[in-house]
C-alpha cells in the first residue's frame, strides 16, 4: 500500500531521516516509535509532501508520490494529521470538516453521509458544530483534525502522535476510535511515544533513532525487546 | 445639522473608499505575508484603461466594467511575474520583485502613454450634486458609500458562505494545512490577487472619478492610504482593514474642517502623528489577526 524506500529528509545541514525503508500493508495499523528528535516527524511530514525529501521514494498503491505536493497527496487517497494539532481556530467545527472534504466538495450527498458517521464516532464535534475551533479542548481538538482528515475519505491515514498532551482518559478513548477506524480497513501509520498503547493497537512497528530504523517486526517481537527503554531513553 | 450630515457623508465616502483599498491589500497580505506594493498600479491600470478607452464611443459602463476587468488581469499577472517565481526563495526577493513590477508598470505609463495627467471619462451624475439636509452633497459620494456598502458586504459573504472564501482564510491562518486537506496553493494565491484586484478596479475608478484625471503616480496615495489602514486595523485582519480604512478617514476629514488653512498643508503629518500614537496604544493594531501561521 505505502512503500518508503530510503528515504531520507534533511533540513539545511541537518539530516533529520537518514535513507529509512519501511512499508505499509492494506489494512495494516504501522507503528513508528522513537525517541524526541528521531525524525518521526520529518518523516510524516515528507510522506505528506509537506516536505521535500532528499532521496529516495515514497510509492503509494503503486504511484510514485515522493515529489508531489500536499495537494495532490491527499487526492491520492492519503491524509496527515500532523503533531502540531492543526485546527483552523477562526473558522467553526463545521467549517474545518467542510474543507477536510475539499476534494469531495462537488459529492455534497456523500459528505453529508460521511459527516453524520464521523458524528456518531465524535458526537462532541455534532455538539460543538457552530463553536470556534479555537474554543475547543484539546481532546477536542485533536478528535476534530482526525475528523477532518477522515472527511477526505482517506485509504491511508498517517497519526502523529494523536495522544501528546491530552489526559489519559482521553488518551484511551482516542486509541479506542484508533481501533474503530482499523477495523473499518483504513491503513493507519500511527507515530507515538505512547509505546504500550501504540502496540496494543499496532500489527507491526519500526522503531527510530538518530533518523534512522533500528527495528523493525511485530507489535510482540517489538514488545518482547528489551533494550527498548534504553531507544528512548538513550534518544 | 447641515454640518453634521455633510461630515458624515463625508468620513463615509472617504472611509468606504479607504476601507476597500486596505481591503484589497490585505487579503494578499493574509494569506502570503507580504506587502504587495505593486497594488497602487492596480488603480492606475484601471485608470489608463478607461483612458484608453474613451474614444471607444462605448457606454460608460462598459468602460467601467473594462477597467476593473484589466485591474483583476494584472492583479493576478503581479502574482505570476513578481511573486510565484520567487515566492518560495526569500522574503526579501518578492519585497524587490514586487518594487520592480510596481515601478515597471508605472515607467510603462510614462512612456508609451504621457507623464501629463489624462481625462478619464466620466458620467454625468459623477459631477451632479443634492442637496440633503440643507448639506450639499456630490452625488459621486453617494455613490462612492453605496459601492463599498455592496462591496464589503460582497467580500464578506464570499469570506464566510463560500467554500472558496472558507478556504481562503484557513490558507492566512495555516497554509501548509489547508494544502494537506486538498486546497490548492496555486487557487488561493490567484483567487487572492484577484480579488485584490477586483477591489482595486471599483476603488480605482471611484478615487479617479474625484480628480478626472490619471497619472503615472496616481496608485502611491491610496497605496500609503492602505497600508496605513491595514496597520492601524492590525495587519491580518480583514474586518480590521476595514475599522482601519473609516478610522483613517475620520482623522482626515476631522483634520479637514478644524485646522486652520495655514496648517493643513502638515495635516500628513498631523495623521501620522495619530496613527503612531495609536501603534503606542496598540502595537498590533486594533483588531487581532487569526492566530498566526507560518509564511509560505
Ligand atoms: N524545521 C526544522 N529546522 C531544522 N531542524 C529541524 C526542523 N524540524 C525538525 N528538525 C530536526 O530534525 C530532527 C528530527 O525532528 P522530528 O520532528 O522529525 O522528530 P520527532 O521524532 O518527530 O520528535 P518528537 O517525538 O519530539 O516529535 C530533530 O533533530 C529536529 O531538531
Ligand atoms: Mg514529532
Amino acid at each position: 500500500m505505502l512503500d518508503i524506500s530510503d528515504l531520507s529528509v534533511s533540513y539545511g545541514t541537518i539530516r533529520a531521516v537518514r535513507g529509512i525503508s519501511f512499508t505499509v500493508g492494506k489494512g495494516e495499523l504501522v507503528s513508528l516509535l522513537g525517541a524526541n528528535g528521531a525524525g518521526k516527524s520529518s518523516t510524516i511530514k515528507c510522506i505528506a509532501g509537506a516536505l521535500k525529501a532528499s532521496g529516495g521514494s515514497i510509492t503509494l498503491e503503486g504511484r510514485d508520490i515522493t515529489a508531489a505536493s500536499p495537494e495532490q497527496v491527499v487526492r491520492a487517497g492519503l491524509a496527515t494529521v500532523p503533531e502540531t494539532r492543526d485546527v483552523f481556530p477562526d473558522l467553526t467545527v463545521a467549517e474545518n470538516l467542510m474543507l477536510g472534504a475539499y476534494i469531495h466538495r462537488r459529492d455534497q450527498a456523500g459528505n453529508r453521509e460521511n459527516l453524520d458517521r464521523l458524528h456518531t464516532l465524535f458526537p462532541r464535534l455534532a455538539e460543538r458544530s457552530h463553536q470556534p475551533a479555537g474554543t475547543l479542548s484539546g481532546g477536542e481538538q485533536q478528535m476534530l483534525v482526525i475528523a477532518r482528515a477522515l472527511m477526505s475519505r482517506p485509504t491511508v491515514l498517517l497519526l502523529d502522535e494523536p495522544s501528546l498532551g491530552l489526559a489519559p482518559a482521553i488518551v484511551e478513548r482516542i486509541f479506542e476510535m484508533i481501533e474503530t477506524l482499523k477495523k473499518s480497513g483504513l491503513t493507519i501509520l500511527l507515530v507515538e511515544q505512547n509505546v504500550n498503547q501504540a502496540l496494543a493497537v499496532a500489527d507491526r512497528a519500526y522503531v527510530m533513532r538518530l533518523g534512522a530504523i533500528v527495528t523493525s517486526g511485530t507489535a510482540d517481537e517489538i514488545r518482547a525487546t528489551s533494550d527498548l527503554s534504553a531507544h528512548y531513553l538513550g534518544g | 445639522m447641515a454640518f453634521a450630515i455633510q461630515f458624515t457623508i463625508d468620513v463615509l465616502s472617504l472611509g468606504g473608499a479607504y476601507a476597500l483599498m486596505a481591503l484589497g491589500l490585505v487579503i494578499v497580505y493574509g494569506i502570503l505575508r507580504l506587502v504587495n506594493f505593486a497594488y497602487g498600479e492596480l488603480i492606475m491600470v484601471a485608470g489608463y484603461t478607461m483612458f484608453l478607452a474613451s474614444g471607444s464611443g462605448l457606454p460608460w459602463i462598459i468602460m467601467a466594467l473594462l477597467a476593473v476587468v484589466m485591474a483583476i488581469v494584472f492583479g493576478i499577472l503581479t502574482d505570476y511575474v513578481a511573486f510565484r517565481p520567487v515566492r518560495a526563495k526569500s522574503v526579501t526577493a518578492v519585497l524587490i520583485t514586487s518594487f520592480a513590477f510596481s515601478n515597471l508598470l508605472q515607467n510603462a505609463a510614462l512612456l508609451f502613454i504621457s507623464p501629463r495627467p489624462r481625462n478619464v471619462p466620466l458620467p454625468e451624475i459623477f459631477s451632479q450634486t443634492v442637496t440633503i439636509g440643507g448639506a450639499i452633497t456630490p452625488v459621486r459620494n453617494l455613490i462612492t458609500i453605496a459601492a463599498s456598502i455592496v462591496l464589503l458586504a460582497a467580500v464578506a459573504f464570499l469570506m464566510r458562505k463560500t467554500t472558496l472564501g472558507i478556504a481562503m482564510r484557513a490558507a492566512a491562518t495555516n497554509f501548509t494545512m489547508a494544502r494537506m486537506l486538498g486546497v490548492p496553493a496555486n487557487l488561493i494565491i490567484s483567487s487572492a490577487f484577484a480579488l485584490s484586484g477586483f477591489l482595486a478596479g471599483v476603488v480605482g475608478i471611484l478615487w479617479i472619478g474625484r480628480i478626472g484625471t490619471v497619472v503615472p503616480g496616481v496608485g502611491l496615495e491610496p497605496l500609503l492610504v492602505a497600508f496605513i489602514a491595514t496597520v492601524i486595523g492590525g495587519m491580518r485582519s480583514l474586518p480590521g482593514a476595514v475599522v482601519g480604512g473609516f478610522l483613517l478617514a475620520l482623522i482626515d476629514t476631522t483634520l479637514n474642517y478644524t485646522l486652520s488653512q495655514d496648517l493643513l498643508k502638515f495635516r500628513d503629518a498631523f495623521t501620522f502623528s495619530l496613527v503612531i500614537l495609536i501603534l503606542l496604544w496598540r502595537p498590533q493594531g486594533l483588531i487581532k489577526g487569526p492566530a498566526s501561521g507560518q509564511r509560505t
